[in-house]
């Protein structure tokens, strides 16, 4: 977990390029000019400013996020599964390496109802390719894993990406 | 969407470089007009082929709250519920799934205060409990679809 110590330093300049960018970037032939003129700095600024971002974990990746059903992933499921406490950090990183999991956390149970202390999101193009995944990190994690379910994503209630206010 | 949307959609995924015609830079790699690309990235996120273009901030280094929250919702009250759900701004972005917990909402909020009233606030509005599981570690994080 990350502490308030390991926090990079975000000023008002930065959170005013973060205002300006959060809703994607301006489709233009001169996107970082754009933003420099909205926020009233140098474009050289916002750029080094940026990579710096991008240098300290604040900005994880500048990328396009693709709608998962229009590309033809239409099985997008949240697998979940409990595993041994004294074990799960290991599992975790192991589970996050495989080319098909895109996220993988470790999150709290909620007992009696909620047993699963580990997440992983598999995408497939059907439910047979979900669950050959499934298949894949079960064997993985063998013994030290006591149940787990897969919850298919039915419909997109809301997605609009984080955003912080001015 | 045709070959050269897909290789846009898969080389866009990887990241997009900072400078002053970072189009220009991507558009030679693909073989493609800078204007070309900038039209069909559009075109793309106009038929919401792609959700988003852009930087993706990292909402616990910007001092801010994220957690993933799940509701039970009965289904004569779901869409009731979802909309009451969706009004708030605190909410990023909402599934339903197939389970009998079938409501996920991530939740960023500035602080850990909003977070937790974020969250009496929807308790109380659609008389579902909310179970609250914020990532307590983060192994792997990298959604990248090839087409």
């Amino acid at each position: 977990m990350n502490t308030l110590s390991e926090l990079p330093s975000i000023d008002a300049i930065d959170r005013k390029i973060i205002l300006a960018s959060q809703g994607g970037l301006p489709l233009i032939s001169r996107p970082y000019h754009a933003m420099a003129a909205q926020v009233g700095i140098p474009p050289e600024e916002v750029m080094a400013r940026m990579q710096r971002m991008l240098d300290s974990g604040v900005i994880r990746r500048i990328a396009a996020v693709p709608n998962h059903y229009a590309l033809g992933y239409k099985a997008n499921g949240m697998t979940v599964w409990d595993i041994a406490d004294e074990r799960i950090d290991e599992l975790g990183r192991r589970v996050g390496e495989l080319e098909f999991v895109s996220h993988c956390y470790r999150r709290p149970r909620h007992l009696p109802d909620w047993p699963y202390n580990l997440f992983a999101m598999v995408h497939g193009h059907d439910r047979d390719e979900a669950q050959e995944q499934v298949a894949r990190i079960a064997a993985l994690l063998g013994d030290a894993c006591r149940g787990h379910e897969i919850l298919y994503s039915t419909r997109i209630l809301k997605k609009t990406g984080l955003r912080i206010t001015g | 969407m045709d070959s050269i949307d897909r290789a846009i959609i898969n080389r866009l995924q990887d990241g997009f470089p900072i400078s002053a015609q970072p189009f220009s830079e991507v558009a030679a790699e693909l073989d493609l007009g800078e204007d070309e690309l900038i039209a069909r990235v559009q075109h793309l996120l106009d038929a919401r082929t792609l959700t988003r273009f852009g930087p993706m901030y990292h909402a616990e280094r910007l001092g801010g709250a994220l957690t993933l929250a799940a509701m039970k919702v009965p289904a004569q009250d779901f869409e009731r519920v979802a909309e009451q759900v969706n009004a708030l701004p605190e909410v990023a972005h909402n599934y339903e799934r197939e389970h009998p917990l079938n409501m996920w909402f991530v939740l960023a909020t500035e602080t850990a205060d909003g977070q937790r009233l974020a969250i009496e606030k929807i308790e109380q509005e659609t008389g579902c409990r909310v179970y609250n599981m914020p990532k307590l570690d983060e192994y792997f994080v990298e959604l990248k679809l090839r087409v």
